[in-house]
């Protein structure tokens, strides 16, 4: 749990002097489950804002005629984008599940074309982070599409739980 | 619908069957679907419920379908409750398919329906194939 120590607000839920590595979570995740799938890959990071990048694979195809990525995976890498935005700008991975996410299909993704996610977390508070995002192939003015989110912090208990558990 | 997309392909998913005129779509477990260990991830939910969502479109429009694209505007969830790694289900309902705009909604469960992991609405606009 964190203990706000500094900062102007006594009730800030950010860490000093605390950083959060996307690009090591990012390696480490990438061989794995659904962000493995996709193929999730790091490309930057700031204080309160992480960029991932999604390769085009004829698996998250949604239009066999025209070869346009389906939007679930789209979502799926803006989720993932706007969830490390927030431990980003905390300084430290926490547990926490999305509660909502809106996403506006500006244009549909161009064939082979890497997609681009970028994301923010705009207002951190104790138990809920504001995140937006945009997904693009390269130049952020031209995007594929707009998210809007909230996450909520919850216990680290039974917010995973082993295979040998029953579901 | 009787050919799902490449990606919903990848996924696991496939037509369970059809109720109410719409298709329930099923989802594998697998570990292409896990997030955090030992649930599903919120994007496959996502990716469930709109492949749910479109697919109730089809089956809606009918013989129409085959004359327009159905290209989808925007989509909002609603994360309810963790999934668990189980075989996992997901109905669209079509709640107004006009000459242009179609307005659905989808809902994905496991073990109870009156249990929804996730709900979505979606939006959908209906372009004529030239």
């Amino acid at each position: 749990m964190d203990k706000p120590t500094q900062g102007n607000s006594a009730r800030s839920p950010i860490k000093p002097d605390s950083t959060f590595d996307a690009s090591q979570f990012v390696q480490f995740m990438s061989n794995y489950g659904h962000t493995g799938f996709i193929g999730m890959q790091y490309r930057d990071q700031g204080h309160n804002w992480v960029e991932l990048a999604m390769p085009w694979h004829e698996d998250l195809v949604g239009d066999p005629e025209t070869g346009v990525l389906a939007s679930g995976p789209i979502i799926s890498l803006l989720d993932n984008a706007a969830s490390m935005s927030v431990w980003a700008l905390r300084g430290a991975f926490r547990p926490q599940v999305t509660l909502d996410l809106r996403v506006d299909y500006v244009r549909a993704a161009i064939p082979g074309k890497t997609v681009i996610a970028w994301a923010e977390c705009y207002q951190l508070k104790q138990s809920m982070a504001f995140v937006r995002g945009i997904a693009h192939e390269g130049d952020i003015a031209d995007p594929v599409a707009h998210a809007a989110g909230i996450f909520i912090q919850v216990e680290s208990d039974g917010w995973a739980r082993g295979l040998e558990e029953p579901a | 619908m009787s050919v799902l997309p490449p990606y919903a392909l990848a996924m696991g998913m496939r037509i369970d069957h059809v109720e109410d005129g719409a298709p329930v779509i099923v989802m594998d477990t697998s570990d292409r679907a896990a997030g955090r260990p030992g649930y599903l991830h919120g994007g496959a939910i996502a990716g469930l419920l709109e492949i749910a969502a479109i697919s109730a479109l089809r089956a809606d429009l009918g013989e129409t379908y085959a004359s327009v694209r159905i290209k989808p505007v925007n989509i909002s969830v609603e994360y309810l409750r963790g999934g668990a790694m189980v075989p996992t289900y997901a109905q669209g309902h079509v709640i107004r398919a006009g000459r242009r705009i179609a307005n659905v909604r989808a809902e994905v469960w496991q073990d109870s329906r009156d249990k929804p992991l996730a709900s979505c609405w979606m939006n959908f606009l209906l372009k004529a194939k030239v």
